[in-house]
């Protein structure tokens, strides 16, 4: 890692480059927790784009504020149509704070503004504490500029200091900054080998080069330039470390012969001007986090995990489902207005409102009267499997219960059920499968479970607690498949104590009473526990040992306790 | 710079390419999915497109571009009897975009300030005669997804809701684009999809260097980007406009519908819809081409586009279905 007193100073020069021309670099990702540090960047970014307009979002915001539409108070009042103008139809710079939570519809047209030609910029402030928690994938790609400020030490960032004249001075410049045709190259082919596929990154690499160049106030962009872009959008992006061999055959064909003439005298100080590729793979080197692998795994699962299923449904929704009665709302260019309802509201103040304002030809309809429709919507389901992978369960009947679920998968697959898959053993629990509705993926990853060790249940259940919890927060509604031999061995904290781990899974069990998650437990050892009926009976799930006879009779009976739940 | 990246300056993904210019030549063939990584030039090439076909002509003022007076919807209260050319369009549908706003609805403002009933018509409208373009497909909520298939291969928005009753055209080529890691598309709907391709961000450096060379130069001057291209992308114009006339003369016989039957048999496709596909697009293919007749060549080029996504998935074959169309292709044609 690199130092933070460095860290500082590119984003010093970051939030310079970002003043010069907001709208060709798209923005910047900026990812801190709320703090004295954020605020001195927010404090610079303010100076340096004084003069622009900017502008704040949040992560809610409503069609009609963007994009514009009635105002309907003042129609409403005046009888006369008037609009308002949306925020997205003026050049300006917009701040998204708590952007980890925007949505991927709200990102999808954000995105979409950022691709017009408007003069829109986009600051993301992502304050996720997780590493999963990140901003959608379609916006980080249209930001230039991605900063991660998480462990930023507050001595490290001193104020920072915008010279205005200098910037001005610098923007004046930048429409005459050029851009050699090598440099253009060498970008292309360092943002290749660091494993960026997208081609919109040695775009905005070139775009914050030109910035720094005007900020260095010189014409043409050279060596550093090209160094500090690399460092600000692909070294963030890098999805492999560049092995280090060179290979040499872009050097032949540079020296052109009808050129050299002119070029003679000054190719020592062009040298290195033809050969960047490999200092910028350095700097870039120097700058890539160890922990590059863990990152992209994350990185991943967030692809995977929230978009898939959609940014979570909400259960009462204002769009389909089975209808309920109207409420009192407003026009945000969402929810549907119910008119008759409306007109129902309106009524009876009619003679009144006639009265106040003297006028008697036309109907009187105020903002409190307007009624929206609602809508009662079933969300999805979300089938948890907690499988006990454990040596006394591998012993026992551990390929019976992969059947098992195999067969429950094919059913939730018709059903388009999301499903889950945790395992433990040993001393821990694991999320083998986030949520998803891939089928493929969930068998890969069961046929692939191994067995052996302890039977680890209070983690198990623990796990299971969490991932339902994070289930229902995404609106779906989840319930758990546990099975095990109940042979618990292993307690929370991953030592092996029967006495404490039992201890440990009934506290987790009444824990997951508590949430109200429904979900069924299945005994699979060789016969029927004792120990596990009465966890179950503390979870308030019902109990099945796992029948003698197949596994699609132990299907049938999961279907109907699940149903019924 | 309101002019969009000339088409023809696209570097590579010539399936995308092509399969896009094939619906310009025959809207009949249903719509375009493309699957791939992000930043690989999808939205580029539609609105590219787009801009490249001539322009249309339809009545001054009409909400759904009827191309005569007669067409005009009772609802829309056209005022306007003259004819005005303009460029094809493109109408984007945002993900999250409500019921409302996509198929139409009551026009509030009207009925609140005026007490009229009027139809305030929704993106479908705007897209008749033009395209759709759906960017994340696969995210968008399965009942929108349902509602545009229906309305793409019927060519009609039927509107029944808040005591409205109202009928208009809506014949637009349905482009959707998407990333399959983010999220599968259900069958039912991968079928009613016309041509479907694979997009890749190209792994060679100097085809690389080549999209981010123009791509420069197109946001610096634009200008004199857009003259350099002009003539390639008129060429391509002229070329889509003749296979247009002499698309209805192509001639398919009868050993060309065996193959393509053939074809499907072998794959195992489902439905007839994979047959009438690709004989449509070999045909635009082969008008495209200046052929008289429909030969095996077109029908080797755009059976992979025209197939991959009407493949049973067998969840245990690892190799993508592309690899399966060109097999049989292989087996089948030879």
């Amino acid at each position: 890692m690199t130092d933070p007193d460095a860290r500082w100073t590119r984003v010093s020069l970051a939030i310079a480059c970002l003043a010069l021309d907001p709208a060709a670099l798209g923005g910047m990702w900026l990812r801190a927790r709320v703090g004295p540090v954020r605020d001195r960047v927010m404090d610079g970014i303010e100076t340096a784009l004084l003069g622009h307009s900017l502008r704040r979002l949040h992560t809610n915001i409503a069609d009609d504020a963007l994009f514009g539409g009635i105002d309907l108070s003042a129609t409403l009042a005046t009888g006369q149509l008037t609009r308002t103008r949306g925020i997205l139809r003026d050049p300006a710079v917009l701040i998204l704070p708590m952007a980890e939570r925007a949505s991927a519809a709200l990102a999808a047209r954000l995105a979409g503004a950022l691709d017009r030609p408007t003069g829109l910029a986009l600051i993301a402030l992502d304050e996720g504490a997780e590493a999963d928690e990140t901003l959608p994938t379609a916006l980080a790609e249209r930001l230039a500029i991605h900063i991660d400020l998480t462990d930023q030490p507050l001595s490290c960032a001193p104020e920072l200091d915008m010279d205005r004249d200098a910037l001005a001075a610098a923007r004046d410049l930048l429409p005459r900054v050029t851009v050699s045709d090598n440099a253009l190259c060498e970008m292309t082919k360092v943002a290749h080998r660091l494993g960026i596929s997208s081609l919109r990154a040695p775009l905005q690499a070139l775009a914050v080069a030109r910035a720094c160049a005007a900020l260095a106030g010189e014409t043409e962009v050279d060596e550093p330039d090209l160094v500090t872009a690399v460092e600000l959008v692909l070294v963030p992006r890098a999805t492999q470390v560049p092995e280090s061999e060179a290979p040499e055959q872009t050097e032949p064909d540079l020296p052109d012969p009808d050129d050299t003439s002119a070029e003679d005298d000054t190719d020592p100080d062009e040298q290195p001007e033809f050969l960047p590729q490999e200092i910028l793979l350095e700097a870039a080197k120097a700058m890539i986090p160890p922990d590059l692998l863990a990152r992209l795994e994350a990185g991943r699962a967030t692809r995977n995990a929230p978009s898939a299923t959609g940014s979570g449904a909400a259960k009462k929704g204002n769009r389909r489902g089975r209808p309920m009665p109207s409420r009192p709302g407003k026009l945000d260019g969402q929810s549907r207005v119910d008119l008759v309802a409306t007109l129902r509201a309106a009524a009876p103040w009619q003679p009144i409102r006639r009265a106040a304002t003297g006028q008697h030809d036309r109907l009187h309809i105020r903002m409190s009267d307007i009624r929206v429709k609602q809508f009662q919507e079933t969300s999805d389901r979300a089938i948890i499997f907690v499988v006990d992978a454990s040596g006394s369960a591998a012993l026992a009947r551990l390929a019976e219960a992969k059947g098992a679920v195999e067969l429950l998968l094919s059913q939730a697959y018709a059903r388009r059920d999301h499903v889950a898959l945790i395992s433990f053993r040993g001393d821990q629990a694991e999320v083998l499968l986030p949520p998803t509705r891939s089928l493929v993926q969930t068998k890969r990853r069961l046929s692939g479970l191994p067995g052996g060790g302890g039977t680890p249940l209070a983690a198990g259940l623990k796990c299971a607690l969490e991932l339902a919890e994070l289930t229902r927060g995404k609106g779906m509604t989840p319930s758990i498949a546990l099975l095990t031999d109940g042979r618990a061995n292993v307690d929370l904290s991953g030592a092996a104590n029967r006495a404490t781990a039992a201890a440990d899974a009934t506290l987790m069990a009444r824990a997951l009473r508590a949430r109200g998650t429904p979900g069924l437990v299945i005994d699979m050892g060789n016969r029927p526990t004792r120990s596990l009926s009465d966890l179950a009976a503390q979870m308030g799930m019902p109990y099945l040992p796992l029948p003698r006879a197949d596994s699609k009779a132990l299907s049938a009976a999961v279907d109907t306790s699940l149903d019924g739940a | 710079m309101t002019q969009p990246f000339p088409f023809s300056a696209i570097v590579g993904q010539d399936d995308m390419k092509l399969a896009m210019t094939l619906t310009a030549i025959d809207p009949g063939i249903g719509g375009v999915l493309v699957f791939g990584d992000r930043g690989t030039g999808k939205s580029t090439a539609v609105r590219g497109l787009a801009a490249l076909l001539p322009p249309i002509t339809a009545v001054a003022g009409c909400p759904v571009n009827s191309a005569t007076l007669t067409d005009v919807p009772d609802w829309a209260q056209v005022t306007h009897t003259e004819l005005i050319e303009k460029p094809t369009p493109v109408i984007d549908l945002p993900l999250g975009a409500t019921e409302d706003r996509v198929v139409g609805a009551l026009d509030i403002e009207k009925a609140l300030t005026q007490g009229l009933k009027a139809f305030e018509p929704g993106l479908l409208a705007r897209a008749n005669r033009g395209y759709l373009y759906i960017d994340e497909v696969n995210l968008l909520e399965d009942h929108l997804v349902d509602l545009l298939l229906d309305v793409a291969q019927s060519g009609q928005n039927v509107v029944e809701r808040e005591g409205l009753s109202i009928r208009h055209a809506a014949r637009f080529v349905l482009v959707g684009s998407g990333n399959p890691e983010e999220g599968e598309l259900r069958p039912q709907l991968l079928d009613r999809f016309g041509l479907s391709v694979e997009v890749t961000s190209p792994k060679d450096i100097d085809t690389r260097v080549e999209v981010i060379r123009r791509r420069d130069s197109f946001d610096r001057d634009s200008a004199t980007f857009m003259t350099t291209w002009h003539d390639a992308d008129m060429a391509l114009r002229d070329k889509i406009v003749s296979a247009r006339a002499a698309l209805p003369h192509v001639e398919a016989d009868d050993a060309v519908l065996h193959d393509c039957a053939r074809l499907c048999v072998a794959l195992g496709s489902d439905g007839l819809r994979g047959e009438l596909t690709l004989l449509r697009a070999a045909r635009a293919l082969a008008a495209f081409d200046g052929a008289p007749v429909v030969t095996r060549d077109q029908l080797r080029r755009v059976a992979p586009s025209a197939l991959r996504h009407r493949l049973r998935r067998d969840p245990l074959d690892d190799a993508g279905s592309t690899t399966r169309v060109i097999r049989t292709l292989e087996e089948v044609l030879a």
